[in-house]
């Protein structure tokens, strides 16, 4: 749980590679939004989730709901590097059987807890473990990982305004706000104005980082740890695509696999040696 | 006279009944008073969980709970769990988790309330969702005992039950006849079965007591269990029979009417006459005017099973 800022630097990069890895065999899947949160899970899961790799179905585990499920790339790379899965199981994204299915899937990948896929859900499931939680007078919490696009469903605010009603204080939530979603800039399609104060006003305990920046990612997870009294949101800044400059703040690489080329300079930059 | 009760009410009954078992949790979306899961919240309220007027968010709390061991009952109309289809779909069916969803004031019987209350594609919807159990039950006794069911289940189900009172016809019955996915054969004949659901058993019992005086032997069924499909007992009635009527209170379209003809168009070739809503909308109307006008009333089931038998 000591991880130091660059081992947890280290961790991260090595799951870009994965990432960038996965959807380049698979040649499809979601690389940006894998590359922006992934900062976010390798330190989440090293430095407070309470989980055990070989049992994973451990009950009073903490849940990790990855509500974007599409990024399943950089939870894929995260589970293999905390030892749930194999690497090799890598190479079964979107493969005919494979665990690592387009969309993360409770029901086909060991240390999934949700089966995502459809945007704006995971924070009502992630808000139905924490209530499960406090019945069974468990200290454990739920972490939901939200898209910034995502919270254009309804139903985010739903769940936003219920959580706040019953004053669930081991829901977590971590916004990945990489400003970029499937069709082009989130700016063109749904301006979502003052994300901060639209959390603030559901009663939520709001902070705001960047999610690139291991030290402010740390402080973060610790506001979200100490903030019991109610939900807590962390409102990440983050750049879609990070690490690999030609998909960095470009909507093309919300879903698109890079070619050859690109993949020889994507790897060169996160430091692959050939 | 029978004793009357609607099925919403063996529904509150048997949450109540349930509480002995401390995993099951009831969810509400305003509508408790209605659904009848007002009773639990009363003697239960710790495992009552409000969701307020937001039926997407109740039907995913629900799975996140039973994805941590708890056996959720969520509960509002009928037509307003359609709001969260696609929650139940990639939510809870795809998933398997024990989710309980049970619609009340289904169908057109809802009455006055109108159109946009009377859900009639509530089973057709459901019934495509591999993983789940759809259960429309015909009184407030085998509601109870079904939902009871369901608990010890460990799958997902929706059970869609109904605002207005009906006859009682289980009060004197071996309650372990009644059992998820087993059709209950009420009345036996050879010249035509009807297949009903719901508000129209008791429909179908009294168009079988009008054949009978015209000298033609219905066979009745209670088909509480649209999915899965009691498929044995209706090649048996088809068999005998030589033909068949189904009755519901839902579109004609995908519901009991059409589980049973995907099956008998792979198994037999027995002509099949469906009772339903004839793919249209309702409209405020009495229970019993809207039976009428809608085609679905017992002298509607016996002129179908005349229609049925003349296709022999």
């Amino acid at each position: 749980m000591s991880a130091s800022i660059s081992e947890l630097e280290e961790l991260a990069r090595r799951c870009r590679i994965e990432i960038v890895k996965m959807v380049y065999r698979a040649q499809a899947g979601h690389p940006g939004g894998s590359l922006s949160e992934i900062d976010l899970i390798a330190a989440l899961y090293s430095t407070t989730m309470r989980v055990r790799p070989e049992d994973p179905d451990w009950a009073d585990r903490d849940r990790f709901i990855l509500s974007k499920g599409h990024a399943s790339p950089g939870m894929y790379a995260l589970l293999a590097e905390k030892g749930f899965i194999q690497h090799q199981d890598l190479h079964s994204y979107r493969v005919l059987g494979g665990i690592c299915q387009g969309h993360v899937d409770m029901k086909w990948c060991p240390g999934v807890d949700f089966s995502a896929g459809s945007l704006g859900m995971g924070l009502s499931f992630g808000m139905g473990c924490a209530l499960a939680a406090r019945l069974d007078g468990s200290e454990r919490r739920a972490f939901v990982m939200l898209g910034d696009g995502e919270i254009q469903e309804g139903s985010i605010w739903e769940a936003a305004m219920a959580a706040t009603h019953h004053e669930l204080g081991n829901l977590k939530v971590i916004l990945d706000r990489n400003r970029i979603q499937n069709d082009d800039f989130c700016q063109e399609q749904m301006r979502m104005f003052d994300i901060p104060a639209k959390w603030k006003a559901f009663g939520w305990n709001v902070k705001e980082i960047d999610g690139h920046n291991m030290e402010e990612i740390v402080e973060g997870i610790k506001f979200l740890d100490s903030s019991n009294d109610g939900p807590s949101i962390l409102i990440a800044h983050t750049i879609k695509g990070k690490g690999v400059s030609f998909m960095e703040d470009n909507p093309s690489f919300h879903g698109a696999a890079p070619n050859d080329e690109q993949y020889a300079l994507a790897m060169s930059e996160l430091g692959v040696v050939e | 006279m029978s004793r009357m009760a609607a099925t919403r009410d063996g529904y509150g009954q048997a949450l109540l009944e349930l509480a002995d078992n401390d995993r099951v949790v009831v969810l509400e979306a305003d509508l408790g008073k209605s659904t009848k899961s007002l009773h639990f919240r009363k003697e239960y309220p710790e495992r009552t969980i409000s969701c307020g007027i937001g039926e997407q968010n109740m039907l995913l709390v629900s799975a996140g709970m039973a994805s941590s061991g708890y056996i959720p009952f969520a509960s509002t109309f009928a037509i307003f769990t359609e709001r969260a289809f696609e929650q139940m779909r990639n939510g809870v069916a795809r998933p398997n988790l024990a989710v309980h969803l049970c619609g009340s004031h289904g169908g057109t019987h809802t009455g006055t309330d109108g159109s946009s209350a009377q859900s009639i594609e509530d089973l057709a919807i459901y019934r495509t969702l591999p993983n789940v159990t759809v259960l429309h039950p015909c009184d407030d006794v085998s509601t109870r005992l079904l939902t009871k069911q369901l608990a010890d289940s460990n799958k997902p189900s929706y059970m869609r039950t109904a605002r207005n009172k009906t006859p009682v016809l289980y009060d004197d019955v071996d309650q372990s006849t009644i059992q998820i996915g087993k059709g209950i054969e009420l009345r036996e004949g050879n010249d035509v079965a009807i297949i009903a659901c719901g508000v129209l058993v008791s429909e179908a019992l009294k168009a079988a007591e009008d054949l009978s005086q015209q000298g033609i032997q219905a066979t009745v069924i209670d088909m509480h269990t649209i999915k899965p499909l009691d498929t044995d007992l209706v090649d048996k009635v088809a068999s005998r029979c030589g033909a068949i009527v189904t009755a519901e209170d839902h579109s004609v379209i995908g519901g009991l009417g059409g589980a049973v003809s995907e099956h008998l168009s792979t198994s037999s070739c027995t002509p099949l006459e469906r009772v339903g809503v004839k793919d249209r909308f309702g409209e405020s109307g009495q229970a019993d005017e809207m039976l009428e006008l809608m085609e679905l009333s017992a002298p509607h089931i016996a002129k179908a099973a005349h229609r049925a038998m003349n296709r022999k």
